[in-house]
Formats: C-alpha cells, structure tokens, sequence
C-alpha cells in the first residue's frame, strides 16, 4: 500500500523529523486559507500515488494566498499519468542551498534494511542508480541491533556537512529506520532533504510504501488507504479476497496462483495477444469466488474472451466448474467467449459439469491460450463488422 | 538419493490442528510420509489421524524425535513458530504461511543462519522427493521418481511444470518450492548446489518470477559451479512495472527485476530458457537428457 507525500510526512514529523508546515486542501479557498495562516509564500502540491507531478505542472510555487487559490484550481482535477488530483498539500516554501537523497528500504540482496544516501537530491534514486551508481552509499542496518550513531555519523561526514549538521543529519537517519520498521515499510524516501541558506535541514518530500502483508496488525492505515485512487474493478476484487490487477489488454484470465498467472498472461502474449488482466483467485477458492471473479472481468469492457487456467491442488477443479455455471446463469450467459482449462484435483468432474452446460474444456495451457487468442480476435472482429 | 527429505524424515506438523493443517496431514500421511508428531498450543493429548498432539515443540521433540517440521500457522504466528522450532534443534524448518510481514523474516532470516537451521519459505508449497517423501502441499498424484530436479518460486506453476515433466517420462529427484516473498530462507543457489551434489539429479528445472535478483544470482553460480544441464522459466514478462503480481516478493521496482534481464542473465549462463512452461519436457529432450522410464 502507498501512502500520499503528506500521510508520510506526518508519520516523519512524528518521529522529529524536521518537515516544513503545512496542511491538505481540497478546495482552492481551503487552499488560500492555509497559506493565510502559514503567512510566507507556499508551495502547493498535486497529492496523486505516482511520480513524475513537477514535471506534469501539479508542483506550484505561490507568494501570496490569492495566489495559493488560483494555482489550487489549477492543480485540483488535473490528470497526472492517469490519476485525478484531488487534494492539495499546501507548504511552507522553503530556500534551499544543496538537496540530499537519504531513503530506508528492505534490501532483498542482504535481507536487512538498507539506508541509501546520495548528493544528487531532488532526483528519482533510480535515475541516479542507472547514470552514476557510484554516488549512492548503501548502509546495512543490522537485523538484531538496528541502526547505530556512528552511522549517521559515517554518512553525513562523507556528505560534507558541518559537525552540527552531522548531528541533525544522524537523528534524521535514525528516525527514518524506526518510522520504517514500527510502521512496517518496505520503503520509506526523503527526497530531497535540503539544507536551507541558514544551515537547517528540512524533508520536503517523503515516499512511503508499507507491507501489505503487516496490514492486520495496523488498523490505523485503513483509514489512510485513498479509495478514490484505487481502481474500480481493483477495489471490489480486493473487497472479495481476489488479487486482481487491470491491464490493457483483450484477454481476460482467471488463474488459480500468482506464478500460474503470470506464465497465463505471457502465454497469451506468446500466442499474439495481449491480457486484460492478472487475476488470482487464491488457494482453495470455493465457487462463490470464482463467479465473483468471472464477474469482475467481464465488468471490464474491453475484455473480448475468458480463459480460466486452473491446475488443482488445494483448488477443486469441480468447484471452479461450478462457479463458473452458476456465474454464467446468473449473468444471462456470457457476453464473450470462453475457454477453460483444467488440469489436477477433479478435473474428470470438472469436465462432466462443464459438459453439462456445453463448455468444454481443455488440459493443455498453449492450448487454452492458442484458443483463447482466436476466440478474442474472432470476437473483435465481429465487433468491428 | 533425493534433497533435504527422504524416508529418515520424521516430520512434526505446527498448527496440526487447522484446517490446512488437519487437511495436510493426511494427505502427507497418505502418501507414507513420517508425521511423527503435531504442535498447538492447548491442544496437546489430542491426536489428528493417530499422530499425536503436544502444547510445545519442546515435548513433541522430547516424546517423538522429528527432525523437520512443517508450519502451517496463520501469519501472525509464523514467526513466532519458525523461532519454536529453531529453539528446539529441529534442522529442517517448511513454512506453507503466507503473508508473513518482511520485517518479522529480517531478523529471523539471520536467525535461523546462524543457528545452522535450514529455513524454506514462507508461502511456499513446501517440498517433495518423489516416492519417498512428501512434506507439503502439492497434489502428490503429478509427481513421478526419477532424475530431474526442480527448484520454483511458485505454487501452482511448478505444478504445471512437474505435471508436464512426468507427461514426457521425465520423474523427479526432488521439487522444491521456495516461496514467492521478498525474504525467504533458501535461495535458488542453495538449492542449486544441493541438487548439483546429488547424485539422483541429472539435470535441473529452475522456475523464476520477476522481482528481486534471485534469478541473476543463480545464474551466477550455474556458470561458476553447475555442470548438469539446466532450463528455465520466468513467470511475468507481461508484468507491469511497480504492481505487486500477487506474490509479496513479485514486483517490477523502477527498471529493476523484470523478466528480461532475468532471461538474459539465464541465458547467458547456459541455461535453456522455456518461452512456455508446458514445455519443458520438450527442451529437456533436445538437450538430450534421457529419460526416466
């Protein structure tokens, strides 16, 4: 789950990081009024789940408050890369003298946390990793003892900052790995962190990614998630305990496993069209969820044929046969074509009760997507006449 | 000779008396694996199947001597379980949960390394040497004895991949699943080298997904130190970047973990790299791998 730069900011704040003030707007005139009360000119800024906003204009400086409106209804309702801006942070603009990248993520390689620090600020760390990888310090964080002084000491004297600085600069470390641990990020960026002409530093601004899978033990981010910003279809798989996540493509699947999925979606890439969707329907999924998963895809408009891959292990291959029987009744019957696979655990019964309904099925998966792929183009095709 | 089980494993199950657990256990047992003994707390006396049911780890080890154990706990407690384990000597350490948060593994990863525990998984399918032990969640009917080893990320897509193994008369040694999060006990290079120095694997299947640098690190060590012939899949060429594809550990960051430079680096450390999981058999014949009937 991905926090917004002002839901990141506080969690940082909470923890001493020293973040400029500020406030979150949905209107222009909310807008004005907290620039009215910060009294010095602000920044104000498109609040959307994806990089790239200064660049797309959703990043504003304004002097006054007037200005602070005006700019607002600019950015309010502006499309960044597909999402809808619909609120506003509105902060204290501050001088900057150098920006400094510092981020704390869960190292895969080294299965610790890993602090990254880089003098090039202000810019995306992976732009920074492809051109000059040799500006980016990496500092494990020991798994049993944490994060020590002397590391944020290491850094920041190699960082060039003064002795106060370094200081300032070790506590900032230290409090971005305990907000990343206690809150179970797998991510957690202040970029840029300035220092000001005086000499302060300043986070002013702040990615935040937690673990889906600690979700359970911190009910305080349901209220964080942003719904608006999900997908529709995404939200309602999400509400039934399916992991689905649209793509742009004709071929609708449903898979039973994550792995099994992915090599659906590539085959039927292989095959020489393109999925619609990645959908897994999770272990041991009863009928009820394949029905609520065939009705999700088909909710999507531009899906022109279904495959099903199950292979059977946990999963019944006769349970997903019946979900997809009783999806097809109570939808009226299927608008689209469908080719289903079925492989494993009850398969014979899986067939028998297909058969029933005049659904074959098949029991290879480039069978199923050879199929499936002339399925859609046939039904584009129709579609077009 | 198989990998990490074979008829000396004496199996202990945690979470014995859940629903997958329950259901587990008897399908292990139905296919003549050793569950010698069951853990949940406040339970102990019962038994499920005739296996017995202690409160502790430390009594069922005590009473039963197993000598792997198999978790099935729900995620808030597999940490918890995996350190039980630990704590009482057991050397083999299966965790099928899924969802356990990744700084719950961080510490626990160098936990169990330290204390010369093996740990595979968290959500995994667990593993299986064919005819002799299963100890796990796979569908036993698939799998065949026999020489090829395979080592996978995922669930259900080695199902596919073993499935079509045995189509083509090619058994297996062992199947290891080592689980699809971002921290997971054993690697693909662990798992590399264990089969390279068993005698019964002939030739190695190695199914990747995107995410991670798992893929890139095995590639190094096959070009350094394998000497069987091994194919490959990676699962998600068609991922969107930034989108966690259902996996904890399945996820495009920026450019880096895709599909292609984990096919290249493959590649370019010889192994065959499948473009369809189904045919794999197909591949293994070509490289004139021979068969196990």
């Amino acid at each position: 789950m991905n926090l917004h730069e002002y839901q990141a900011k506080e969690f940082l704040r909470r923890e001493g990081v020293p973040i400029p003030s500020g406030e979150v707007a949905s209107t222009p005139a909310e807008a004005a009024a907290i620039a009215q009360k910060i009294g010095r000119p602000v920044v104000v800024k498109a609040q959307v789940l994806t990089g790239g906003r200064g660049k797309a204009g959703g990043v504003k400086l304004a002097q006054t408050p007037a200005e602070a409106e005006a700019v607002a209804s600019k950015i309010l309702g502006m499309d960044i890369r597909g999402h809808l801006v619909r609120k506003v942070l509105v902060t204290d603009a501050a001088a900057i003298a150098r920006e400094i990248y510092l981020g704390a993520i869960v190292d895969r390689s080294t299965r610790s946390v890993v602090l990254m620090v880089s003098a090039e600020g202000g810019v995306e760390i992976e732009e920074v990793a492809r051109t000059a990888p040799e500006k980016i310090m990496r500092i494990s964080i020991d798994p049993y003892l944490g994060f020590s002084d002397y590391q944020g000491r290491e850094i920041g004297f190699a960082l060039g900052l003064d002795a106060r600085q370094v200081r300032v600069f070790s506590q900032i470390a230290r409090a971005l790995v305990n907000t990343l641990v206690t809150n179970d990020a797998s991510l957690l960026e202040i970029n840029p962190l300035v220092v000001t002409p005086s000499g302060e530093l300043l986070g002013l601004d702040a990615k935040m990614v937690i673990d889906d899978n600690a979700l359970y033990r911190h009910s305080e981010f349901e209220a964080l998630r942003d719904v608006e910003a999900e997908d529709p279809i995404e939200r309602r798989a999400r509400e039934e305990g399916i992991t689905y996540i649209k793509l742009d493509g004709t071929v609708g699947c449903v898979v039973n496993g994550a792995g099994l999925a992915m090599a659906t979606m590539d085959v039927i890439k292989l095959h020489g069209a393109e999925p619609a969707n990645f959908l897994d329907i999770g272990g041991g999924a009863r009928s009820e969820r394949v029905a609520a998963a065939l009705s999700l895809i088909l909710s999507d408009a531009k899906v022109k044929a279904v495959l099903f891959n199950i292979f059977g292990g946990i999963t019944r291959c006769d349970e997903v046969a019946r979900g997809i029987v009783s999806a097809l009744d109570s939808l009226g019957g299927a608008k689209v074509p469908i080719v289903v696979r079925l492989a494993g655990v009850n398969e014979a019964e899986g067939r028998e009760i297909l058969k029933q309904a005049n659904i074959v099925a098949v029991s290879s998966m480039s069978e199923a997507a050879q199929a499936v792929v002339v399925a859609a183009s046939g039904n584009a095709e129709e579609g077009r006449r | 000779m198989s990998i990490l089980v074979n008829d000396q494993t004496r199996v202990l199950v945690q979470g014995i008396t859940g629903r997958e657990g329950e259901f587990h256990t008897r399908q292990m047992l139905q296919y003549g694996t050793k569950v010698v003994s069951g853990v949940t707390p406040g339970r102990g006396g019962k038994d499920v199947a005739g296996v017995p049911v202690f409160d502790t780890v430390a009594e069922a080890v005590e009473k039963t001597r197993p000598n792997c154990s198999i978790i099935f706990v729900p995620a808030p407690f597999a940490a918890d379980a995996i350190r039980e384990s630990v704590a009482n000597q057991i050397s083999l350490v299966i965790t099928i949960t899924e969802g356990v948060p990744v700084h719950d593994m961080i510490p626990l990863y160098h936990y169990v390394r330290d204390h010369g525990v093996r740990l595979i998984g968290p959500n995994c399918p667990g593993l299986i040497s064919p005819g002799t032990a299963k100890v796990g969640i796979m569908p036993a009917h698939i799998h065949r004895p026999g020489s090829v080893g395979v080592v996978s990320r995922s669930g259900t897509l080695t199902y596919e991949v073993v499935a079509a193994l045995t189509a083509r008369g090619y058994g297996q040694s062992s199947a290891v699943g080592i689980g699809g999060d971002p921290i997971v006990g054993t690697s693909f290079v662990d798992a590399l080298e264990l089969f390279q120095n068993d005698p019964q694997t002939r030739a190695i299947v190695l199914i990747g997904e995107i995410g991670g640098d798992a893929e890139e690190l095995a590639a190094q060590f096959i070009k350094a130190h394998v000497t069987k012939p091994v194919v490959g899949f990676i699962a998600g060429r068609t991922a969107p970047p930034g989108r966690r594809m259902g996996h904890a550990g399945a996820i495009i960051s920026g450019s880096s973990g895709t599909a292609s430079e984990k096919m290249a680096a493959l590649r370019a450390a010889g192994v065959e790299v499948l473009d369809s999981p189904d045919r794999v058999g197909e591949v293994l014949a070509s490289m004139n791998v021979a068969r196990d009937e």
